[in-house]
């Protein structure tokens, strides 16, 4: 039974998966290009060679890693933050700002600092929603998601004015110092941020399957009122909580990406890190274990999706077509064994 | 009785997953009858009213309307052949008025003035008087539930199904139930009552069908036919033992377990005092129940002794640790979607033996969730069943076993044997009769007066937020009229 349900779960986003590529190859062969080709390259991309895996797919999986765990932390507690993309560029005006400041410390010294000064930022910008939420009962999803627009204003003000360039003519801002990037694994473009994200799920599994507070957020969010009344929780604190730290994540994400692949601040950093995180979040189905593949899946898909454009000349975008219809199929699965148990039990 | 029956259920065979709900119930309703549908829970009386009311469709048999076989797809198919029901749980919206909510109900489409004046012209023929311009929110209980009935009978319906109507009404409300009831079909309806009760089918219905595990056992007239007969048939050869009555509590010096005074709490929803100066004291080993009409303050009253709502004004004092039970099981009580363990879990919180300095032993957890289930007799398949599978007399005994494993010094619960068969509801009474004698202050409440008497050795009532202690010894109909707020 146990095994069973274990292998239903890794089957179902793997079907999923297929069936969006499915609709891709369908969707390439009636708008005139070549499946066989556009898929080849873009799984040559993603996976072709070490590097291609660990410099394409590796570093775009780590940001989606840290947001989508941010989400599933979030979710779990019944807390829908949909603002990571805003929160990702808090943590990255954030990181390149400390950066900037403390690049003459002596060794390595800088980074942590930088990336705990991220993650506070992410966790700051989403007090405001937080608070919203336990004061007057403010929908998460509208204030984390309309914050984005205020961030992405953020930084475009910042590459313009505090943050700009020293010559003042790009809207960006200047490169880390050497002191302050994230060390590279030899020979690749992957830096050790991955190592940070990989443990930041372990350590999410362990909190929520062996602790207290783990289960307590668990509870929160399958059976608020349950939890109010029979375990005596404060459900909008645990909530609260979880947001926090839903942003935290996500701004960290944003720290690592400026000081392990960008080195710099400028606009249109993330090609939508913060979104994508959402359909890796879905696809892991609340598992933090689950995060770490499936963040690895989208990662390639993102990666593949250059060299395809490159290789085959068919447009990047087309892969959110595939992305788009994994999620569909797997809210489908859910939707339908949802239903069906419910039947069951009527 | 001659003509075809109004309403006609013939083998009607349903089956959900992998339980066989109804195998070859019927029902035949005629015109002039209140024909009452008994059964425990579980027995199908509910699934055997969605098939009249279009809301399920039978696997196989046959629904005939006037002798004609009709196939109803939908609850708007079954209105349209004049087939209405109320169901247990009130359906109206408390931000429309009454005639809104009729209107909404019926789907007529219609300018507001005339609305009331059709809204009006209906509750006058059906002899059922509602202000149609009151919001259905600011409506007392017997008012709503009238508006269901109003709402049901709209579409000129000839069959009214009542699925347990008076669980909610005193004593004397329901009586007038019961009479609205025999004089619709007086008029040439016919009415199904759905009740566990069985005085009610005796003196309320012309004709009685009893379903167990799916089928009908018995079906037949009600002249000549006894309380014992209808236990029998709704139970089968499982014996009961007769419930004993309440001893009178003799301890009086024994700890005072629940002292509070001058209490005055809130409504959840903010607005107004739900319980006005209220003064109990229950002691250890004393079993008080609290009457009272839905909505008049004793939930309030209870979930403030037990420290789920704030306090707004007074004294209160109780022994920790309290075990609530709340009544609503699967929003309140479980998180159906967790396992058995996990719900045991979620009760014990964060002194439980199985938690150390934050970290949650599972093994340690699941153990004793183990011992409970073979202690409490509740039937699942083990502790990492999920708490949804559980039938709800398992989900009850399980709340009940995780009460006791708190070892309360207070035990604080609402219809605790709300939608129970007999012998579940029995196994729920002999353990909070066990908790007393063990020292236990036990304070319920239940909407079942029968239930109120059965346990309470002290009977309090709450009328419009105001407690009042009932005579030692008091009739039924005294308590009835306390819970109507006439004074004692």
């Amino acid at each position: 039974m146990r095994v069973d349900s274990r292998a239903a779960g890794l089957l179902l986003p793997v079907a999923s998966l297929a069936a969006g590529l499915a609709v891709l190859a369908i969707f390439f062969a009636l708008s005139g290009y070549d499946p066989v080709a556009a898929l080849g390259a873009m799984i040559r991309g993603a996976f072709g060679s070490w590097y291609a895996f660990t410099s394409g797919t590796l570093v775009r999986a780590v940001p989606l890693m840290l947001i989508a765990l941010g989400f599933t932390i979030g979710l779990r507690a019944g807390v829908l933050n949909i603002g990571g993309e805003g929160q990702f560029y808090v943590g990255a005006v954030a990181a390149t700002w400390i950066g900037l400041k403390l690049g003459d410390w002596p060794g390595s010294a800088a980074i942590p600092v930088m990336l705990a000064v991220a993650f506070a930022a992410g966790a700051l910008w989403v007090t405001v929603p937080a608070w919203l939420r336990l004061r007057f009962g403010v929908l998460e999803v509208i204030s984390t998601l309309l914050l984005n627009f205020v961030a992405e204003s953020l930084v475009s003000f910042m590459v313009q004015g505090p943050l700009q360039e020293s010559q003042h003519i790009y809207p960006q801002s200047d490169q880390l110092p050497v002191a302050a990037r994230l060390p590279a694994f030899a020979g690749t473009r992957l830096h050790i941020g991955i190592l940070l994200a990989l443990s930041c799920c372990v350590l999410a599994w362990y909190v929520f399957r062996r602790t207290m507070i783990g289960f307590e957020l668990r509870a929160v969010g399958r059976g608020p009122r349950a939890a109010r009344v029979t375990g005596g929780l404060n459900v909008r604190r645990l909530g609260a909580i979880a947001l926090l730290v839903s942003g935290a994540l996500a701004g960290l994400a944003g720290g690592v990406e400026v000081g392990g692949v960008s080195y710099a601040l400028y606009p249109n950093l993330s090609p939508g890190y913060g979104f994508t995180a959402i359909a890796v979040a879905l696809l892991a189905r609340q598992s933090p274990v689950g995060i770490v593949g499936s963040a690895i899946l989208f990662g390639a898909l993102e990666a593949g999706a250059g060299a395809m454009q490159r290789d085959a000349g068919v447009p990047a975008v087309a892969v959110y077509v595939a992305e788009a219809v994994t999620i569909l199929a797997v809210l489908l699965a859910d939707a339908v064994s949802l239903r069906r148990r419910d039947t069951v039990t009527a | 009785m001659t003509g075809a029956p109004l309403l006609q259920l013939r083998d009607i065979h349903k089956r959900f997953g992998t339980v066989q709900a109804l195998m070859g119930a019927g029902l035949v309703a005629h015109a002039g009858e209140v024909h009452a549908l008994l059964g425990e829970n579980g027995a199908g009386k509910t699934t055997l009213m969605h098939v009249a009311s279009g809301m399920t469709a039978p696997d196989t048999g046959a629904v005939l309307v006037d002798g004609a076989p009709r196939r109803l797809k939908s609850p708007r198919d079954a209105r349209a052949a004049g087939i209405g029901l109320v169901h247990q749980h009130f359906t109206s919206i408390a931000a429309l008025t009454v005639a809104e909510n009729v209107a909404l109900f019926a789907g007529w489409d219609v300018r507001p003035r005339e609305l009331a004046l059709r809204v009006t012209a209906l509750t006058k023929r059906l002899n059922l008087p509602v202000d149609p311009g009151a919001l259905a929110g600011t409506l007392p209980v017997a008012l709503l539930q009238r508006l269901e009935i109003v709402k049901a009978l709209a579409g000129d319906a000839r069959v009214l199904l009542l699925d347990e109507p008076t669980g909610v009404l005193a004593p004397s409300e329901a009586e007038e139930l019961l009479a609205r009831a025999r004089a619709f079909a007086e008029s040439g309806g016919a009415v199904v009552l759905i009740t566990h009760k069985l005085d009610e089918a005796l003196r309320g219905a012309h004709r009685v069908t009893v379903l167990r595990r799916g089928r009908v056992v018995l079906e037949r007239r009600v002249e000549g036919l006894g309380a014992g007969e209808l236990t029998q048939a709704m139970i089968g050869d499982a014996a009961l033992v007769e419930e004993p009555s309440p001893v009178a509590f003799s301890v009086k010096d024994a700890a005072r377990r629940v002292h509070v005074a001058g209490l005055e709490v809130a409504r959840e929803s903010g607005l107004g005092m739900a319980v006005r100066h209220a003064s109990l004291g229950i002691r250890a080993g004393e079993i008080v129940a609290v009457a009272g009409i839905e909505g008049s303050g004793q939930r309030e009253l209870l979930r403030a002794i037990a420290g789920v709502l704030p306090v707004f004004r007074g004294t209160r004092e109780v022994s920790q640790p309290i075990a609530f039970i709340p009544e609503n099981r699967t929003t309140e009580g479980l998180i159906p979607d967790l396992s058995v363990t996990e719900n045991v879990v979620l009760g014990l919180g964060r002194s439980a033996s199985w938690v150390r300095r934050g970290r949650l032993d599972w093994k340690a957890a699941g153990a004793r969730t183990a011992e409970l289930i073979a202690e409490f007799g509740v039937r699942t398949t083990g502790p990492a069943a999920r708490a949804a599978s559980l039938s709800g007399g398992n989900q009850q005994k399980l709340v009940i076993a995780r009460a006791f494993e708190r070892g309360p010094g207070v035990i604080v619960a609402e219809n605790p044997t709300r939608g129970l068969d007999v012998q579940a509801t029995r196994a729920v009474h002999d353990r909070l009769r066990e908790a007393a004698s063990l020292g236990v202050a036990v304070l319920l409440y239940s909407s079942d007066l029968d239930e109120v008497m059965t346990l309470g050795q002290r009977i309090v009532v709450m009328s419009r937020g105001t407690l009042r202690e009932a005579p030692p010894g008091a009739s039924r109909a005294e308590i009835g009229s306390l819970m109507l707020g006439s004074p004692a």
